[in-house]
């Protein structure tokens, strides 16, 4: 069984058929990329997984538990990591508040402790700054931040969404080295981008997602020599 | 300067019980992002309470206190859950509308209940004579309120700054989705806001009713107003805003009354109010709010 099953998913925003029955899976330890035009429901996926947005219908299950029937805030307890669209960290705490909030289901100080060492390790730059106001960092420090702080509940599966956004290209390939290196330690990313090449380039499998429904799968080397994809959403 | 002294040490003492009760309105308008007019009347329903159980034969003034407290406590969880719950995605407005609703609801409870003429408050220090410090004489309500209310507000700031529920608190006002991915109820975390809130709103109505010895059901309705004017003036949101802002009106709303008029103090309050949100569109402590692009 995999680890990640989304089952015949349809969201719908008031009117509005968002997500129009969508299934894929993700196997313990991939990188599964899902990437699609602005507006094909990427980010309404990942907010349905975790609870930020009610399904319509259909299912999704991880490690055997029914998430629709989850509270939100007992989803990250589970081993669920999701670092949203536009970062989100809490701008107005320090760095150190912000990651310490991230592993706000945990107890046992010494395992959190343990964490933010190897998060530290990680992100260097976030430990020089541990006392600076989140909301003064760059955008690319903000980027490491939202996923320290998601790797502070030492999740099994990590969601991430658009974590290129907005950043320079340098900063880009380096959110990309780590998103590799995080997955080399066991833990399984699930991938939200709209920078294709990039996502494809490290992904395993990958789904394309195309108004509300998934319109191509496969390996993440065969999409990136796919025509369509190529044109579609690679710029060849 | 003697009584200059005086006139500030109780415009001190007001503006603590002002301040008191804006740390609830600023608290609930940070984390729930709405106006709770109904604060005001929580601070009348403490002080009913307090009155008829002092009124009683048995319960020591000491209990009398615990117990409006706790009625209040209780009274702003319920209301939360009641009545602004449901409306948590519904527009500002509705909000609002159900807010000043919940208000006269409650004022209109008290009238029903006992009467609208103003009955007279045993203060809960009675028999204890005036301190009087180099020729300035102080009462002991004065004194009390501002100890009472300076220990609460250093407790206060302790717990969101020092606590894990506190810090819940700071993130779910900053962004409530972002909390729920952190693992943080933001239900409970909002109604425990609204407690925190509200029994701060009943130490209120204990030092109120105490330095003002009266009590009717539109007790509430100008402290309430005064105090969300004090919120604003220090910053809506912001705690240590809504201390300053509290201190500051008493002090103000005092000595105008002393060298001023009497009858313009208000108007002088919500003038120097005018003001400031004309220099300082955000309040003196206020932050500037980030508009998302």
């Amino acid at each position: 069984m995999s680890m990640l099953h989304v089952e015949n998913l349809e969201v719908y925003y008031g009117a509005i058929h968002a997500i129009k029955g969508v299934s894929f899976d993700v196997e313990q330890g991939e990188i599964i990329a899902l990437i699609g035009a602005n507006g094909a429901g990427k980010t309404t996926i990942l907010h349905t997984i975790t609870g930020l947005v009610p399904a319509h219908s259909g299912s999704v299950t991880f490690n055997g538990v029914n998430l629709n029937k989850t509270p939100a805030h007992k989803i990250v307890g589970l081993g669920m990591a999701h670092v949203p669209e536009g970062r989100r960290i809490f701008q107005e705490l320090t760095v150190f508040e912000n990651l310490m909030l991230g592993a706000y289901t945990r107890t046992d100080k010494a395992e959190i402790e343990d964490t933010l060492s190897t998060v530290f390790k990680r992100f260097p730059r976030l430990e020089e700054r541990r006392t600076q106001i989140a909301g003064t960092l760059s955008g690319g420090e903000q980027q490491m931040l939202a996923m320290g702080r998601a790797l502070m509940s030492h999740p099994s599966i990590i969601l991430m969404d658009e974590p290129s956004m907005g950043l320079s290209p340098l900063y880009v390939s380096e959110i990309f080295d780590i998103i590799q290196s995080v997955n080399s330690t066991g833990t399984t990313v699930l991938l939200v981008e709209q920078n294709a090449k990039k996502a494809l380039s490290i992904a395993n499998r990958a789904y394309v997602l195309e108004t509300g429904n998934i319109t191509l799968s496969g390996n993440a080397k065969d999409l990136i020599n796919d025509d369509s994809v190529k044109k579609a959403y690679l710029g060849e | 300067m003697m009584s200059f002294i005086s006139y500030l040490v109780n415009g001190i003492s007001l503006g603590s019980i002002y301040a008191l009760i804006a740390l609830g309105y600023t608290m609930v308008y940070g984390i729930a992002k709405m106006l709770n007019f109904a604060h005001g009347d929580i601070i009348m329903v403490g002080g009913f309470t307090i009155f008829t159980a002092m009124s009683t034969a048995w319960c020591p003034v000491w209990l009398s206190v615990i117990i409006g407290i706790v009625v209040c406590t209780v009274l702003g969880i319920v209301i939360e859950k009641v009545a602004y719950k449901p409306l948590r995605s519904a527009p500002p407005l509705a909000v609002l509308i159900t807010a000043i609703g919940v208000s006269y609801l409650l004022q209109n409870i008290a009238l029903l209940i006992f009467g609208s003429a103003s009955q007279s408050f045993t203060s809960v220090v009675k028999n204890v004579a005036p301190v009087t410090i180099g020729g300035v004489t102080i009462s002991m309500e004065t004194i009390i309120s501002i100890v009472v209310s300076l220990i609460i507000m250093v407790c206060l700031t302790l717990f969101i700054n020092k606590t894990k529920a506190g810090k819940a608190m700071l993130a779910v006002s900053e962004d409530k989705g972002a909390a729920q991915l952190m693992g943080i109820n933001v239900n409970a975390t909002i109604s425990l806001t609204f407690a925190i809130g509200s029994a701060l709103a009943g130490v209120a109505s204990v030092l109120l009713c105490s330095s003002y010895p009266q009590i009717s059901p539109y007790t509430g309705s100008m402290p309430g107003i005064k105090a969300f004017v004090a919120a604003v003036f220090g910053g809506i949101g912001s705690i240590p805003g809504a201390m300053i802002g509290g201190i500051l009106l008493g002090v103000i709303e005092n000595l105008s009354k002393a060298y001023i008029s009497s009858q313009l103090s208000d108007a002088i309050v919500f003038l120097v109010l005018i003001v400031v949100l004309i220099v300082k569109p955000t309040g003196i402590m206020g932050k500037k709010i980030n508009e998302k692009v």
